[in-house]
């Protein structure tokens, strides 16, 4: 194991100039956060507090079959038992977990049969989130799930998809329409007791998306869910579980916002993916929850377990993502590498500014022969915060040849930030070949007075050399994400996407 | 065009251009040449803006199209009409040519009240620009100078000069680390270039440079002060008797 930490190295380059940038890069960030409102709206929200009479009334009132009741109260004992974990390079106060709502529901979308018995201000808020509903204005090339705290209000485009037998629901639904492939599928990559916040995320998850395509089907479109925390004192644990059957292929996005409040709350997902023989899982995500502001307060924490499978041959799963909000950011989005020659990525793109903090990375688990895995991670910093890459590589000894390429790069904007590189490597077989490359650098005085010298302001010239670093990953991402990521970052890209 | 008055320059404390005079008028090239450490570089970046450099504003002035430069930051200097093609230019990993020359040049047209570019529109006018002055194009979907020989980095700045289309061009060291056929083509680029509506200052050690862009007139900065002027004579005047006849010859004006 190696381990290195880089500070941006002080005296040089300290100067009134670098302070400047400083500013410029956190007024983008607080400039980028437009989803800070809230939408009015009666709720049925579950007294504060956890015990098994909490979790037996969600499962009520999501209707659900008993054996996932079961499931839930055994994840719940575990989580009992368990402590949360302090290994990350991040500080903040353990939440109360009594303190806290574990259900929130708007009143009016009990059962969403048909757009037109959701309650508009639902549609209202998503449509000013970008994400129209409605038949007449919804995304032609994608399907959406929307869910607002702790349910899913809408999904478009289902009767297409499921012309092809893909299902794509939210998981209250499938609990109830197609009960025995959760039932198959569910904590199979992810177990209840994998860890504090999967297991507590096990025990009260609301709701979240469910996917299955079915063998040889290719996903006409992109399928999509947009999360958003819109009441107070309520956690979200969101629950996605997508399995793609021998052959077949899908393309996931997921994107999120909440509104800006003083304290903080908590978002602790399970997100599980199930590749068989052949098939390939595209995940990418744009998280962008509220970060808290400059002086750290409020902001979500995002506590998230992520984790695909490839149980197959030649089985593939593809992790993007952009972290750009929240106060804390926990998350290892990972795959394990089962069926021979399978292939596991991972592209992320994480920046910090203000107070946040992100410790985030993943695990590459080669078990099967010729299995490959591809890092690529570019951490930002800025302002006061601190961002870690975190990552495994861990090749068994059967996996013989198996490969790994592993290249992280930091970018440090200004002095009083901090980039770290935490990266894991364990090689159990002698055919194995594992390559890890890092760097570090700062956006240089020489570079903003260049751009300025083309007539280009130092905070267009530094957004833009961020963006130049995140090409590689934003690359990975479908057009309309490297345009969102792209404007998250400050930046407008505009023809030179893709 | 131009015209500066008593410029002086220090950075940290330390004075480098000491009272510096120049007219420049449209369609004029003016040499700027001078041993190492004569300030020629300085005062390169501080016509282009750079804010390392201290400049006594009660006692220097420098006007251009008008304007009072040392007002501006960076950045309006160049929305004006003022280029400097750096002596190291500036790598910009992951942002193509192409992107940066129409982001530049928007921003100008922007200020200007012309309108901007698209993205198709643009890319016609880079490759006349390129076909032009002689200049790969592939050049256009290269990183910003990112992976680019010193010739082609050189050749990149001349792009950029050809794109924008400025009223003054400053050309730091251009030739330094060209090999002979690299400093014929920028030449070439550069001598393709001039206007009677465009002045250039060429900022150069070597003589040679001044082979290929001939100058209208030639400076010889000692010590931070101009001590000399002249034709283009002057210039090889300076290459037959080397740096040590002005500086002997004029040691009493640079004490």
């Amino acid at each position: 194991m190696t381990t290195h930490t880089d500070n941006l190295e002080t005296a040089k380059y300290t100067g009134t100039r670098v302070e400047r940038s400083n500013q410029e890069v956190a007024d983008l960030a607080n400039r980028a956060y437009k989803y800070g409102w809230t939408t009015e709206i009666e709720s049925e929200t579950l007294e504060k507090g956890l015990n098994e009479e909490v979790i037996r009334q969600i499962s009520e009132k999501k209707g659900e079959p008993e054996w996932m009741l079961a499931w839930r109260l055994k994840a719940y004992r575990h989580w009992r038992g368990m402590d949360p974990p302090t290994w990350a390079k991040v500080r903040y106060e353990t939440p109360d977990f009594q303190d806290i709502s574990y259900y929130s529901a708007p009143k009016k979308a009990p059962e969403k049969k048909s757009l037109d018995e959701v309650d508009p201000k639902l549609l209202e808020t998503f449509e000013k989130l970008g994400i129209p509903l409605g038949e007449q204005k919804r995304l032609a090339g994608v399907a959406v799930d929307a869910v607002f705290d702790s349910v899913s209000v809408a999904t478009t485009h289902k009767d297409i998809l499921a012309k092809k037998g893909i299902i794509f629901c939210s998981i209250s639904e499938a609990l109830r329409e197609h009960g025995e492939l959760v039932r198959r599928y569910l904590g199979s990559v992810v177990p209840a007791n994998d860890n504090f916040y999967a297991a507590l995320n096990s025990a009260v998850f609301s709701d979240g998306s469910f996917v299955y395509i079915p063998r040889g089907v290719k996903c006409p479109m992109d399928l999509s869910t947009y999360f958003r925390i819109n009441a107070q004192n309520t956690g979200q644990f969101e629950r996605t579980l997508i399995i793609a059957e021998e052959g077949a292929e899908v393309s996931y996005l997921e994107g999120c916002t909440a509104p800006m409040r003083d304290e903080n709350q908590l978002h602790a997902a399970v997100v599980e993916l199930v590749a068989h023989k052949n098939a390939t899982i595209r995940y990418a995500t744009v998280q962008n929850w509220y970060a808290g502001d400059e002086e750290g307060r409020g902001g979500i924490f995002n506590f998230v377990t992520k984790r695909g499978a490839c149980l197959g041959a030649n089985a593939r799963i593809s992790w993007t993502q952009v972290e750009t909000g929240s106060a804390i950011t926990w998350k290892y989005p990972s795959c394990i590498l089962k069926g021979d020659n399978s292939v596991g990525e991972f592209y992320s793109v994480a920046m910090t500014t203000g107070r946040q903090q992100a410790d985030t990375g993943t695990k590459m688990l080669h078990l099967g022969k010729n299995t490959r895995s591809t890092i690529i991670s570019k951490t930002i910093s800025a302002g006061r915060s601190d961002n870690s890459y975190r990552g495994l590589v861990r090749v068994m000894p059967k996996a013989a040849n198996a490969r790994n390429y592993t290249q992280c790069d930091s970018l440090l904007l200004g002095s009083t930030c901090g980039a770290h590189t935490f990266p894991y490597i364990d090689v159990r077989n002698r055919t194995a070949s594992v390559e890890h490359e890092a760097s570090t650098s700062k956006i240089s005085e020489d570079q903003l007075f260049y751009c300025q010298t083309r007539a280009i302001r130092p905070e267009d010239a530094i957004s833009m050399v961020v963006n130049g670093f995140c090409k590689e990953v934003f690359d990975h991402l479908p057009m309309e994400f490297a345009v969102e990521a792209t404007k998250l970052l400050g930046v407008s890209l505009e023809g030179s996407v893709g | 065009m131009l015209q500066i008055r008593n410029l002086h320059a220090s950075v940290d404390g330390k004075e480098i251009l000491r009272g510096i005079d120049l007219d420049v008028n449209p369609g004029e090239v003016h040499a700027i040449m001078g041993p190492n450490g004569s300030g020629k570089s300085t005062l390169a970046q501080v016509l282009a803006g750079h804010e390392v450099y201290e400049v006594p504003e009660d006692q220097s002035t420098v006007t251009f199209l008008g304007e009072n430069l040392l007002e501006m930051p960076a950045e309006e200097r160049a929305r004006l009409g003022l280029f400097l093609a750096f002596q190291y230019p500036v790598e910009i990993p992951g942002i193509t040519n192409e992107y940066f020359l129409r982001a530049a040049l928007n921003e100008t047209r922007k200020s200007r009240g012309l309108e901007e570019f698209d993205a198709m529109d643009f890319r016609e006018l880079l490759q006349e620009k390129m076909a032009h002055i002689n200049i790969d194009p592939g050049f256009a979907e290269r990183f910003v100078n990112h992976g680019f020989s010193g010739g082609e980095k050189k050749r990149n700045e001349i792009l950029q000069l050809a794109v924008l289309e400025p009223r003054l061009a400053i050309l730091d060291e251009t030739d330094s680390g060209l090999d002979i056929d690299a400093l014929r083509i920028v030449s070439e680029g550069v001598n393709k270039l001039r206007s009677p509506n465009r002045a250039f200052i060429v900022v150069t050690h070597y003589q040679r440079l001044l082979n290929y862009i001939v100058p209208d007139f030639v400076h010889v900065l000692v010590n931070g002060r101009i001590v000399k002027s002249g034709d283009k004579n002057l210039a090889l005047e300076l290459e037959e008797k080397g740096y040590d006849w002005v500086k002997e010859t004029f040691a009493g004006a640079t004490a």
